[in-house]
């Protein structure tokens, strides 16, 4: 068909860059998710005026490009902290940090999005604040937030590509030291996105089905 | 029994209740009527505690409502409300609607909670829809829902709040239908609402509310036949 010098090898060399990338992406997106759902509460609960500190950090990994942080959060826990952390934990560290800062955001527009009188009616049958939330605003706002954190979730998995600059061989790392060494630009690159877009498709899916779900309540 | 003790309450600067005594004693029917933004619903949101008052002071059974020792959640538990919007928790079942307080707020077993709620949905003659999501139902359908909701708490009193205005014409029947049933269950009941014909046949007294003031009480015959009050007598003329 056509002549490659790729082998099985090398294959399975991509398939464990695509580990990493699943292992980087489900850990940042599992932790950023949880302090997410924790900071937009917060936001909310407390008001833009007590909140603006915590506004202002999440802005800041709102605004500054990943690969940024990424260098600066490595310099900073080596060079000042003088921490001895893998570039594995610094990536996710700052993934999950980045997610938490957009996840954040998404939380808040979902729980502004449950009516305020559903709420009333929720807390005048005597359901305390936590179970309030716990079964009526959560179960809604998730509804409301879940296409835009189904994008959040892909977005982060694709920006994972950028750890490579801590020194941690992902997907499309591992694609670019076959490109080095077997000069096959186009058909790895293509075996790349491949792999990107098998990652993808299960969650893009879970979305779609749980939107149609939740569409028949 | 629910007292009222000279309550005020603003909201900023606005105030929407202006010294209001008032006793509701078991079993009473009590209807609220009175033009919009006369205080009346806001009268029944401070009764079981969603707005706190700035003045006076309300007990119910004789517990303080605003009192900062009283614990809401369980006073709450006595006094039922139902809204104008119809509230329904979209993402749960009829069923579920009705169960969530009982086994959350009373400890209730699911099978308990079922029980109960299956009970009260028959009672408000929704007993062939548990499966069924809310949004999938009537406005009335729904109200009379929100009914069943309050009422599996068993509480003690039970306030209506304008729970006809959101609905079709074709559709407020059914709902008043449910609240005469309760009221002849012997229900404590106080019913913020626009329906004069309702207040005039079930309540055992109306009062009238006028910026903010209680202008006039009485039972509904001396009450709709001789009005005393000035604004009382304008507001009947423009609802007959």
């Amino acid at each position: 068909m056509f002549d490659t010098a790729l082998t099985t090898a090398d294959l399975l060399f991509l398939a464990r860059g695509a580990g990493i990338t699943i292992i980087v992406t489900l850990i940042s997106v599992a932790l950023g998710t949880a302090l997410g759902i924790a900071f937009g509460v917060i936001r909310y609960q407390v008001g833009p005026w007590w909140a603006a500190p915590l506004t202002f950090v999440l802005d800041v990994f709102r605004s500054v490009p990943l690969l940024i942080q990424l260098v600066l959060a490595n310099a900073f826990m080596g060079v000042v902290l003088k921490l001895k952390l893998s570039g594995f934990t610094i990536a996710c560290g700052v993934l999950t940090m980045y997610t938490a800062a957009y996840c954040a955001e998404i939380v808040r527009g979902g729980i502004e999005a449950v009516p305020m009188t559903t709420r009333r009616a929720a807390r005048s049958l005597g359901l305390t604040w936590r179970q309030d939330m716990t079964n009526i605003v959560m179960p809604l706002a998730t509804r409301v937030a879940l296409p835009s954190w189904i994008g959040l979730a892909l977005g982060v998995m694709k920006d994972s590509a950028l750890v490579y600059i801590v020194q941690v061989t992902e997907l499309l790392k591992s694609t670019q030291i076959l490109i080095t060494r077997l000069q096959e630009p186009l058909f790895l690159l293509m075996i790349c996105g491949a792999f990107y877009f098998l990652i993808s498709f299960p969650l893009a899916r879970l979305g779609g089905y749980l939107e149609r779900r939740w569409s028949n309540d | 029994m629910i007292e009222i003790e000279n309550v005020h309450k603003s909201f900023g600067s606005l105030e929407v209740l202006k010294g209001i005594d008032l006793t509701v004693d078991k079993g009473e029917v009590l209807t609220v009527i009175g033009g919009s933004g006369s205080g009346k619903s806001t009268l029944l949101t401070c009764i079981n505690g969603l707005e706190p008052i700035n003045g006076g002071r309300i007990v119910v059974d004789g517990i303080e409502v605003h009192a900062k020792s009283t614990d809401l959640n369980k006073l709450r538990q006595k006094i039922g409300i139902v809204f104008q919007q119809f509230n329904a928790f979209p993402h749960l079942t009829v069923l579920e609607n009705v169960t969530l307080a009982p086994r959350k707020v009373l400890g209730m077993s699911k099978a308990q909670a079922e029980e109960v709620a299956v009970k009260q949905l028959t009672h408000v003659g929704l007993g062939d829809k548990l499966g069924v999501y809310p949004t999938r139902m009537s406005g009335g359908q729904q109200q009379r829902m929100a009914i069943a909701r309050a009422l599996a708490m068993s509480p003690s009193y039970m306030l209506f709040d304008e729970v006809t205005s959101a609905l079709d014409p074709m559709l407020v029947g059914e709902v008043l239908d449910t609240l005469r049933m309760l009221a002849s269950e012997g229900m404590t009941m106080i019913c913020v609402t626009h329906e004069m014909k309702f207040a005039r046949e079930v309540s055992d007294r109306v009062a009238f509310f006028h910026k903010g003031v209680m202008a006039e009480i009485a039972p509904p015959a001396e009450l709709f036949g001789a009005p005393k009050d000035p604004e009382l007598q304008k507001f009947l003329a423009a609802t007959h």
